[in-house]
Parts: structure tokens; sequence; C-alpha cells
């Protein structure tokens, strides 16, 4: 792998750790598989894509990306909170209508930002490779986020946010407004996809309606390479793992399609995506299966 | 104090399945009564701790606590008012969150949660000197999972933490019923200690004739979703359990009394 591909591997895991931290907060803490994440980063590029060819300043622009994720999420909460539509069911509803409103958002399927300033462009020409600059630029951003967001979830807030997820009627029974804090959970979620996507429009220079599509299995993939890589049930490192664990895919996406003998094309992608995912979910189980077997044979435990 | 006023709760209404639970139940409990809860299965118990815990909303009726008319609140609502502990040990708290997130979570009921650190300042040295007290060695485990906990320790910590957020009334469903006898004797004489100490006004349903005679000081008997029998002070005191049994059987219709021998436990 080239220096360049390295580093490439690396901005775009920290710009999908955002994802990552979202989708932890959807489908660990509130325990709400939310699969919006899908149309609301694609919203959130082509939100900032807009605003940035209006002249808008970047950071605005980026942080109307987010609120636009949000409001997205908000929508899939009602359908699911107020209209008892199905969790998954509701997330698929927004992000099959969110197809349609991205389209009217950028009046076209792509818009390409080819001269516009970014928020990356202050710190292109300050002598570092731009290579670098991205992922530091982006980098800085996420680690903002994970140390706000962890700050947030040990807040009393945060904590009932928590409970709702793990148990609903005792939350309920302990004062806690379960529906208000679904409605918060999954709006900051999809925020932070929305963010997202607005670092992506501006790292890669456009925005396109067809970069949700698998998302959140990226997403997953990551949380789950984080738990893999770092079992911790402390917060703040289970936000570091989907970070690492976001950054660790997509280096592996890069060794699988660089490596010549395997023969695999960047087409591939969502193949090599899905068979990870896969892979992921079944290991534990194998491992947790073979661990029951050697115990049963040497009778070390029930 | 709690005035209960005529309720009535019809589940699946309009359904083969519809059940009248509860018809017409009116009675008032003055400020620090003690009442326990007796009556055979599906005879409205739980959907009576549930309609003043707010889980089941009355249809008709109203229920008022402490002068407040609470009949439409919801369970979010009423929870600053009334602290509950439930059956199953995994109910009442979050086997997932440390026992100091568990109790922290419980403090803050009844009022707004903001994006203060839940447990920050000096909570937590509060929280394991309220948890040292319940005698189990459990202050040197605050940053345990609440899941490590065997079901008797998990009760003690609900019920302690009913009393964190000083809610006046308590409510306590069968809390005892999953535990094995000597782990429910601990359990039920702490309830007595805190009850006691925090002057809380106390609804507790049990299956035990003889734990609804030897606790608190007055026993309502439900039948059908109505109090069939309610009595207090010296007429209780005079009560046995095999006076109660057959209470309890008169109104089931004359059923042998042994078929309830085993109620009593």
């Amino acid at each position: 792998m080239t220096e360049i591909a390295f580093f490439g591997a690396v901005e775009i895991g920290l710009v999908y750790a955002l994802v990552a931290v979202g989708v932890y907060l959807s489908f660990r803490i509130l325990d709400f598989p939310d699969l919006t994440v899908d149309g609301s980063f694609p919203l959130g590029a082509a939100v900032c894509a807009v605003l940035l060819i209006a002249g808008l300043n970047p950071w605005l622009a980026t942080l109307a990306a987010g609120l636009a994720g949000a409001a997205a999420g908000l929508v899939t909460a009602t359908l699911n909170v107020r209209f008892k539509i199905l969790h998954l069911l509701a997330s698929i509803l927004t992000m099959i209508a969110l197809f349609s409103v991205n389209l009217r958002v950028m009046g076209r399927p792509n818009v390409a930002l080819l001269m516009q300033d970014t928020v990356l462009t202050p710190f292109y020409g300050l002598g570092v490779p731009d290579h670098i600059v991205r992922p530091l630029v982006v980098g800085l951003v996420v680690a903002v986020v994970v140390l706000v967001l962890a700050r947030f979830l040990a807040s009393e807030f945060g904590l009932a946010m928590r409970a709702t997820g793990v148990n609903a009627r005792m939350a309920r029974a302990q004062g806690v407004n379960t529906d208000a804090h679904i409605y918060a959970g999954i709006a900051l979620s999809n925020g932070l996809a929305g963010l997202a996507g607005a670092l992506f429009a501006q790292t890669n220079g456009f925005a396109d309606v067809t970069t949700g599509i698998g998302t959140i299995v990226v997403g997953l993939a990551a949380v789950i390479v984080g738990e893999t890589v770092l079992p911790s049930r402390a917060l703040v490192l289970a936000l570091v793992g989907c970070v690492a664990g976001s950054i660790l895919y997509r280096l592996a996406v890069q060794v699988a399609l660089s490596a010549d003998a395997i023969g695999l094309q960047a087409s591939d992608l969502n193949l090599v995506t899905a068979v990870l995912v896969a892979v992921a979910l079944i290991l534990p189980r194998l491992k947790a299966k073979a661990a029951r077997g050697t115990a049963r044979s040497t009778g070390t435990a029930k | 104090m709690i005035v209960v006023d005529d309720i009535h709760v019809t589940f699946g209404r309009g359904t083969p399945l519809e059940k009248h639970a509860l018809r017409g139940i009116g009675l008032t409990i003055p400020e620090g009564q003690f009442v326990t809860v007796i009556g055979s299965n599906g005879a409205g118990k739980s959907t009576f701790l549930g309609s003043l815990a707010g889980d089941v909303l009355a249809e008709t009726g109203r229920i008022s606590i402490d002068g407040t008319d609470v009949t439409r609140w919801d369970t979010p609502r009423r929870a600053g008012l009334v602290a509950r502990v439930f059956q199953d040990p995994m109910a009442g708290s979050c086997a997932a969150l440390t026992i100091e997130e568990n109790m922290a979570l419980a403090a803050a009921r009844g009022r707004r949660r903001g994006l203060a650190l839940a447990l920050g300042g000096d909570r937590r040295n509060g929280f394991r000197d309220r948890i040292a007290a319940l005698g189990l060695g459990l202050e040197n485990r605050l940053h345990d999972r609440m899941g490590l906990l065997s079901g008797g320790q998990r009760q003690a910590v609900s019920l302690l933490m009913a009393t964190l957020a000083g809610s006046r009334i308590l409510l306590l469903d069968e809390h005892t019923a999953a535990l094995d006898p000597a782990t429910a004797d601990f359990v039920l004489d702490l309830t007595r200690r805190i009850v006691r100490d925090n002057r809380l006004t106390t609804l507790m349903v049990t299956h035990s004739m003889r734990q609804a005679l030897d606790y608190g000081d007055r026993t309502l008997m439900l039948h059908e979703g109505r109090v069939v029998l309610d009595v207090a002070g010296d007429e209780r005191a005079g009560l046995d359990v095999p006076h109660l049994l057959a209470l309890f059987a008169r109104q089931r219709g004359g059923l042998e009394i042994s078929d309830d021998s085993l109620l009593m436990g």
C-alpha cells in the first residue's frame, strides 16, 4: 500500500468514524436499529455542498449539514414513537424518502466542489502535504465529537438515555421520559451522520446522491471491529473503539482491494464490506462455540 | 395520602378477551400507612398497583396523591411522587449499568435531568454512605455492574433507590416472590426498616397471608377487581391466617380451603 493510499484510508476511516459513533448511539445505547443514516449521510453532504456553493462560511455549512441530519433522525423517531411504526421500517421509510429529498436539495444527482472554500482550505499550504492535512483536520473534529459525546453520556440526561435503551420500563418508573430520550438520541445519531456527510463532501470535493448506499453497514462494521479490538465497558473507550474500528476497517478494505493477487477491484467494495461484517459477526459466535466445546471435552465447566 | 375514588379499568374492551380488571375500587390511605394487599391470581392486585403508578390509566374515577389529581398522569410524571420495587429483580434496575449509575438514575427521579455529571461532586460519597447502611458490603462495589449482584442484593438496592429522591409513596409488587426464603426475610426486614425510617406510605402486594398479617398496619383483600376485605387495628390484630384463608375461600365461592394451603407461605 502506498503512503497516499494509507492516509487516504485513514482519512475516510475518520470521516466514517462519526457515522460509527452515531450508529453506536442508536444500535448499542438506545437499542434502536436505525437505517436512516443511509439517507442522512448524503443529506449532510448535499446540504453542505449547496451551502458552500451559495457562499456560506464552511463551518456554518457543516453545522447546517449536521442539523439537517438531526431533522431526518427526528422524522424516523416520530414515525416510531408517535405513530408506533416498527423502528426498522420507520428508518427505511425515512431513508427512501431522503433519496428524493437529496435530489431536490442538490437539484441534480451530484454537485462538484471544485473552487469552493471548505473547512480544510485554511490548513492547506502550511507546509504539510495535503494528504496528511485532511486526516489531521477530520481527526481533530472526531476527537472533539468523541470527547463531547462521552461527557454528554455521563450527564444525567445521557445516563437516562442509556437506561432507556437498556430497560425502558425501569427508566419510566424512575421518571425518565423515554420517548424524549429516543427523539434526542436518534436526532443526535443522524446529526453525526450528517456531519460525516459534510466532511465527506469537503474532503472528496463532491456530493453525490448515491454515496449513502451502505453507510449503515460501514458504520456497523466499524462498531463491531471496534468492540472486537477494544472490548471495554467504559464509555469513552467504547467510543474510541468505534473510531479505531472505522479506521481499521478502511485499512482492511484498502489491503483487500490493493492486493493484486486476490484480483478484487474498487467495484467489489460493497461485497467486501458485507463479507467483512458477516465474518465479524460470525467469529465471536464460533469462538464461543469452540470455547464451550473445549470446556465440555475437558469437563472444566458446565 | 392517597385517595382512590371508584376507579375502573378494562383491558381489551370490545374483544373476546375483554377483562374488567378493576371494578370500582375506592379507598383512602392516610400518610404513613403500611398497607398489605392480597388476593388470588387475576384479582387485580398488580393492576391496582399499576393504576397508582401510572402504568395503567383508570377509565373512570379519580386518583389523587397528596391532594394532587394524578388520574391522567403517565408513569414518568408520577415517578416523582411514587417509588416502586418490582417482583422481577431484573426489572427494577439496569443490569448493564453500574450500581452507582442506577442510584444516580433513581436520585434524579421527579426532577429535570440536565447536563450536569450524573456522578459529579460528592454524589458518589453520598451513595457510598447510603449503600453501606444496607450492611451488604456493597459500598466497595459501586463500580460493579448491577447484573453481577444476586437477586436479593438487587432488591435491596432497588429498595434503597426508592428512597433516594424523597418520594413519599412506595409500591411493592410481590418484591420478595422471586427470592429464596432466607433472602426474602432479609429483604422484608429491610423493607420494614426503610418504610419506618422514611415514614413512607406503602402498599405491598404479597401472595403470603402470613406476610400480609405480619407486616404493615392494614390489609386489603381484592377479588375480581373489588376490595372484599379491608381490615386494620384491633380487628386485624385478631385475625389469624386460618381466618383469612376462610374469608379468602368464601370469596372464591366456598372452594376447598386445602386448595389454598400453598398460599400459607
